[in-house]
């Protein structure tokens, strides 16, 4: 097909931090673009666009992923967790708690990405020590080098978890 | 990206009918490296054919004793399933030592075998690559060619293969089986993916219109004397320079049965039958395992910023057997080496 031709848009439902969303959308919108853009959920941020750093982590269907390397349509019916969607009734999750206590950050841009992340690896439950933490995080980066923090505030949520 | 039509395949008849339809189609199932090569305008297809709802995610038993993966299962599912984790510690290593944990709860098996190299030159469209569009050359071989191949090269192309789970199923000799207009095969992994020759285009003997359906391990499992080193330039989510799989079985210091398979250094994993006969018989002493790493390493020829990576290759080839030997495989967590 020629670059030009528009096809129509599908039409494809998530559910997006437990709320049903129907979006019509063209094949080649990511999951990333298809949050920040049309769903306005901004705290999924875009860094490399490629799944090198690891800034648009959110859960689909409670596992970790690259949401930039994710076609939207693919993932037609699928439940979405976003860093919007980790506080519960006001009260922060765990892991955004454990950010703060150890001030797991400096500018921010990566921080949603890491919990999303780390909330993954807490599911997956492999990893059991500081070692294991960062070889299990190692898809989020951190320009800002706040790693020894990010580790040790996953480390309490692990404990309290 | 470009623009293109999207299909859900309904069942395998009807993926292989599709990708048959559309000679610009490409299959997707986890996406992690077609959309990436898309998003650089490397991969244009007309058409995405979505096998990701395929039945094949099942880890089944076969009745030879071995096992069968179905191409969906992602590589984080095959890693951690007690079937590898407990019987092919090997290749739950080698999984485990690739990529980061997103991209392996994304990654498909088939998409696995089916990933292109990280040459950079192939991901540049602005220079010329054989790989990417043939016949316009190779920019690497006078370029920035550290971490490129020193086995197996052509004239045309010097690029590697990435997947480190490949270089297991390389050691633990497994087949791959494909589904296609003419009906169902099944390929030895070492024959599946090519060497560059004057086709570096082709990076696998896949025909067109066929799919992997599955990938079986024979029933040999190696579970005690195994061992995967991967070296490379950052302690995680880095492509290898370097990476050696072993897997012996001993009789006491005897060794009765070697595998070993290199990765990082050819466009395809490397497996030597030669290296592995001349291990069998013979102790598990350095000076052996350095024999058999320079039949390995047989005809290996550097480039003009590679060249370190045949003795890099060399010692992580020792370095492995003797992990192997005394079983105390590499830890992908903990870095150190033993």
């Amino acid at each position: 097909m020629a670059d030009t031709t528009i096809p129509e848009p599908i039409p494809i439902n998530l559910v997006v931090n437990g709320e049903r969303r129907a979006l019509e959308i063209v094949p080649w919108t990511t999951l990333l673009d298809a949050l920040r853009d049309r769903l306005e959920l901004t705290g999924t941020k875009k860094g490399c666009d490629h799944g090198q750093c690891g800034a648009c982590t959110v859960l689909v269907d409670g596992r970790r992923v690259n949401s930039c390397l994710t076609l939207a349509v693919m993932k037609d019916g699928a439940e979405i967790t976003t860093i919007e969607g980790l506080a519960r009734d006001g009260t922060l999750h765990p892991l955004q708690q454990a950010f703060i206590d150890h001030d797991a950050f400096q500018c921010g841009y990566c921080t949603p990405g890491q919990i999303c992340s780390a909330a993954g690896l807490l599911a997956e439950g492999r990893a059991r020590d500081a070692d294991e933490i960062r070889e299990l995080m190692s898809g989020n980066l951190c320009r800002c080098g706040a790693y020894p923090n990010i580790v040790a505030a996953i480390e309490q949520a692990m404990s309290r978890s | 990206m470009n623009n293109f039509d999207y299909s859900r395949a309904s069942d395998v008849a009807d993926a292989i009918r599709l990708l048959t339809a559309d000679p610009g189609a490409k299959l997707i199932a986890g996406g992690t490296n077609l959309i990436d090569l898309m998003k650089e305008n490397v991969e244009r297809p007309s058409r995405l054919i979505d096998i990701s709802r395929l039945p094949l995610r099942a880890i089944e038993e076969t009745a030879g004793g071995g096992l069968r993966i179905g191409a969906l299962v992602p590589n984080s599912d095959l890693a951690y399933h007690p079937f590898i984790e407990q019987r092919y510690p090997l290749l739950a290593s080698a999984i485990l030592a690739g990529a980061s944990a997103q991209l392996r709860n994304m990654a498909s098996v088939g998409g696995n075998l089916m990933q292109r190299t990280r040459c950079a030159y192939f991901y540049d469209t602005t220079t010329p690559c054989s790989k990417r569009s043939p016949g316009t050359g190779c920019s690497a071989m006078d370029g920035l060619n550290r971490n490129h191949a020193i086995l197996g090269t052509s004239q045309f192309c010097i690029a590697t293969n990435p997947s480190d789970m490949s270089v297991a199923l390389a050691a633990l000799g497994a087949l791959v089986h494909i589904a296609g207009p003419s009906g169902q095969r099944s390929i030895a992994l070492t024959d599946f993916h090519r060497l560059p020759g004057d086709k570096p285009h082709l990076d696998t003997n896949l025909g067109s219109g066929e799919i992997i359906t599955a990938i079986e391990l024979p029933p040999q499992t190696f579970v005690r004397n195994y061992s995967y080193l991967k070296i490379r330039d950052r302690l995680s989510y880095a492509f290898a320079l370097v990476s050696v799989a072993a897997a012996l079985e001993l009789e006491g210091n005897a060794i009765s049965e070697a595998r070993l398979a290199l990765g990082g250094v050819a466009h395809k994993p490397w497996r030597s039958l030669e290296a592995e006969a001349a291990l069998r018989g013979k102790a598990a002493t350095p000076d052996h395992f350095g024999h058999a790493a320079d039949l390995l390493l047989q005809g290996a020829t550097a480039g003009s910023h590679n060249g370190f990576k045949i003795e890099l290759a060399r010692r992580a080839i020792v370095r492995t057997l003797m992990q192997a030997a005394s079983a105390t495989p590499q830890s992908q967590a903990h870095k150190k080496i033993a």
